[in-house]
């Protein structure tokens, strides 16, 4: 096994839903040893939601509550317990970096901020991660991404302009925000390196959101221009589309951006004579009359199978791509490549697809072999092998419910 | 080495080689403190074409995406694919301790600048390659743009109306996305390097940055055989049957606009809140009565039917209808309601948020007589001063001299020289 980048880094991921925990899991999957701390009493809302296996809700079934969480070693304590804040506090002391993600002033409330932990650990490194940040007027806005992507803009933008704003279902912000996150808590452990000292990190999602649509906000500040939802047309390109193909509700996107791209779709489409047609001959034409040549185009692209269109017109060097679904995916011969989904064997879930990193490190590779734990599925080796309590204690800690168990789970076991 | 204890990257000089694929990652390292030296080509960036433009000038000193991708950056010009370019490059990497580009892969090869030659000339040296797909692989070499890429990463999948096809979102992401794991990847290896000495290649691909946001699609492919698709203005929870599949609508108009708003319970001791609090402010305006009694912490999400889905959402429709997004958001923060206005840019400029928490910074641009706001980074830290642009996005060739003359110690002939041969 070659190094690891993140070897003897120690990390207490108190983190829960989408965010916070993603940076955890970039530690966990370069070397760091990494807990994640949760309760049966308040599951983490991503174990109440699909996909179940077999469709049927279980806290240890869902795959959103493993997705995020590969390589981590996974622990049940009741943070609420008086003997569950001493656990959580020994937790702090053999930690490197303590996550978190509830609403502002929770970890205050269980005496487990920053401030409590810097007595424990005087050079941790704190990261907490919410909505809006732990300052200002909105910090104690709950919710999930998609509240917060939808309040940083996305929603205005996404869809048609003659219909409503669309939800972004996959909660984009909550895939922006963590990687902001991971980079400046590498920064922490820079300075520590260079001065022994800790640091507090304090994250706004919806501020990461944000920075992803700075062109549309600057053209606001300084054009007065409030961008709206245009389908899928561009201002700066004609064609720019997704046009219909083989298949019940199959699509592929074309796009041009050079006349050497417009005359080889021409000649691919068999339409040279719209080189010299004065409806299609120069850009600004095209623009103008879009409508029309995207009609054009879909009465060609119509009788082409999705894939073998790309490669058609990818061979002919214009731009071209299926609008996958998860299914093409699995299946892209790219992704295998890349290695892209690994396969690794959960207790109750089986076998199942995880996410790898979008960055190969040529020297230090990924470990990525543990699929995400299954509630306190590691309990033994947390609390005696890292933490150091006895059998006895342990024992103890279980009868008084500070070690959280099934009996202590919710009777409804599906969230959303 | 300024800045070496007053950032995160203070002292660390990276070699920007980047195209519009690549040119967010050397903003982010800037950002927190890396000397960031962008090569353009002589003349500029074709990025710097790509609009919308200050006041509407399509200029390339003017882009708007230029001066966001390429702030905190000091700028110059090389025609690295001239012999003089190369040797020139060769020694700016000799004091460099990043090189990150996102050319075609093989491009840098050809030249004989590919990681391989580079490393020995800085052993230690982190280079990140930004491309569409990665370095290897059957579509390494196709041609993308943001649709064709958000396209192939599934992601446009997951937007759009029943009856139409679906929808990127209207402001690019593709290539924001791979150079934001590029940067957190060049991270990583900057941190091995630190503690063991050792440099490295850092290959990311915008397709697979792209995966990793779809959120649980790929896994509800993988689990339950489903491919997800954009669902108008809800989602769907994809469940066996039976009961089968359940649809709840998400996105609302209210009296001046639309709102995002989730009902529910169950388990998610959040949801269960918001939704009591929502019924109880609508009963006391006279809405929503007949779920004055609805217990919310028994809503079974696995097993209510659709009929009883619908008929939560149009009681709570009637209602939202009746409110405007600034008081929806109100009873948001009052009372733990999970509702949000969907915010244009003038929202987003406007949200007293963000301007409580000092997100927007500003900087000046001389030549346009002008202060720009911008973004700021979206973690805030202890112990270091804190984020502060550094500088405006660099004219065409703005840093030449300080680079070349004092920087390479090269003469003013041979500066003339290299710009007659069209090198600089």
């Amino acid at each position: 096994m070659a190094k690891q980048v993140f070897e003897g880094i120690k990390v207490a991921d108190f983190a829960w839903v989408g965010v916070g925990v993603q940076p955890a899991r970039e530690f966990a999957q370069h070397g760091a040893t990494v807990v994640r701390v949760e309760s049966h009493k308040r599951p983490d809302t991503l174990r109440t939601a699909f996909p179940f296996r077999d469709g049927i809700p279980g806290i240890d079934r869902s795959a959103f509550g493993t997705a995020y969480n590969t390589s981590k070693y996974g622990m049940s304590l009741d943070l609420t317990h008086p003997k569950g804040k001493e656990v959580a506090r020994r937790l702090i002391k053999w930690a490197d970096i303590v996550t978190e993600s509830f609403t502002p002033g929770s970890m205050k409330a269980l005496g487990l901020d920053y401030e409590e932990a810097r007595k424990i650990k005087p050079d941790i490194i704190y990261y907490s991660t919410c909505q809006m940040g732990q300052k200002g007027p909105l910090n104690t806005f709950g919710g999930y991404g998609m509240f917060g992507v939808t309040y940083a803009g996305y929603s205005h933008l996404t869809g048609w302009p003659d219909r409503d704003p669309l939800p972004l279902f996959n909660n984009y912000s909550d895939f922006i925000a963590p990687w902001y996150l991971m980079m400046t808590t590498i920064g922490a452990l820079l300075h520590r390196q260079k001065t022994g000292k800790g640091m507090y990190l304090d994250q706004s999602q919806v501020e990461a959101g944000v920075n992803f649509l700075t062109p549309t906000v600057m053209d606001y500040m300084i054009n007065e221009r409030i961008a709206n939802r245009m389908g899928n047309s561009d201002p700066y390109m004609a064609p720019h589309g997704l046009y219909p193909v083989l298949g019940a509700d199959r699509w592929v996107a074309i796009t041009v951006t050079s006349e050497e791209e417009w005359q080889n779709l021409c000649c691919v489409m068999g339409h040279v004579e719209w080189l010299d047609d004065p409806t299609f001959a120069t850009m600004m034409a095209r623009k103008e009359n879009e409508e029309k040549l995207n009609a054009r185009i879909a009465e060609w692209t119509r009788d082409f199978a999705p894939h073998q269109l790309m490669a058609m017109l990818q061979d002919a060097g214009v731009p071209c791509g299926v609008v996958q679904n998860c299914e093409d995916l699995f299946n892209d011969p790219q992704l295998k490549e890349r290695k892209h989904y690994r396969f690794l064997e959960h207790k109750v879930i089986g076998s199942h697809a995880y996410n790898a990193p979008a960055y190969i490190l040529s020297r230090t590779p990924n470990n990525i072999s543990k699929a995400g734990p299954c509630l306190g599925e590691d309990n033994e080796y947390v609390y005696k092998e890292l933490l150091g309590y006895s059998d006895d204690e342990l024992a103890d800690m279980l009868a008084e419910g500070v070690i959280t168990t099934e009996a202590d789970l919710p009777a409804v076991l599906s969230g959303i | 080495m300024s800045g070496e204890m007053t950032s995160f990257l203070g002292g660390y000089r990276v070699l920007d080689l980047t195209n519009e694929v690549g040119s967010l990652c050397g903003k982010l390292l800037g950002d927190i403190g890396a000397e960031v030296i962008k090569i353009e080509p002589p003349g500029g960036d074709a990025s710097r074409n790509i609009g919308p433009f200050y006041k509407d000038i399509p200029h390339p000193e003017m882009s708007l995406y230029w001066f966001f991708a390429h702030m905190n950056k000091k700028g110059i010009t090389l025609d690295i694919e001239t012999a003089d370019g190369q040797e020139l490059f060769k020694s700016m990497v000799a004091g460099a301790d990043f090189v990150i580009e996102s050319f075609e892969p093989g491009y840098l090869h050809g030249l004989g600048l590919c990681y391989e030659e580079l490393e020995k000339i800085r052993p230690d040296l982190v280079m990140t390659s930004i491309t569409p797909f990665g370095q290897n692989g059957p579509y390494a070499h196709y041609k993308t743009t943001d649709l064709v890429g958000v396209s192939m990463a599934g992601m446009v999948r997951l937007y759009g109306e029943f009856d139409r096809q679906p929808n990127r979102i209207s402001a690019p992401q593709f290539y924001f996305l791979g150079a934001l794991h590029g940067a957190m990847g060049s991270m990583m290896a900057h941190y091995h390097r630190v503690m063991s000495g050792e440099g490295q290649h850092v290959d990311v691909s915008c397709q697979q940055g792209v995966v990793l946001s779809l959120m649980i699609a790929s896994e509800i492919w993988d689990i339950l055989k489903v491919n997800y698709r954009g669902m108008g203005p809800g989602f769907m929870s994809p469940r066996p049957t039976p009961p089968g599949p359940l649809y709840g609508r998400i996105m609302w108009p209210c009296k001046d606009g639309h709102v995002l708003h989730m009902s529910g319970g169950g388990a998610q001791a959040g949801m269960v809140k918001s939704s009591t609090e929502l019924v109880k402010m609508a009963n006391a305006e006279g809405y929503c009565q007949d779920l004055k009694d609805y217990d919310w912490s028994s809503y079974d999400s696995s097993q209510i039917t659709q009929e009883q889905r619908n008929e939560l959402d149009r009681s709570i429709s009637e209602y939202l209808l009746t409110k405007t997004k600034a008081e929806l958001l109100e009873a948001a923060l009052k009372r733990e309601i999970l509702v949000v206005p969907a915010s244009d840019a003038r929202d987003v400029v406007e949200s007293p948020q963000l301007v409580a928490r000092e997100f927007w910074t500003s900087i000046e641009h001389p030549e346009l007589g002008d202060t720009l706001t911008y973004p700021g980074w979206p973690v805030k830290w202890t112990e270091l001063p804190a984020y502060q642009p550094q500088r405006r996005a660099p004219l065409i060739g703005e840093h030449n001299e300080e680079v070349y003359v004092k920087g390479l110690g090269l003469s003013r002939e041979q500066m003339v020289l290299l710009k007659t041969r069209g090198v600089i």
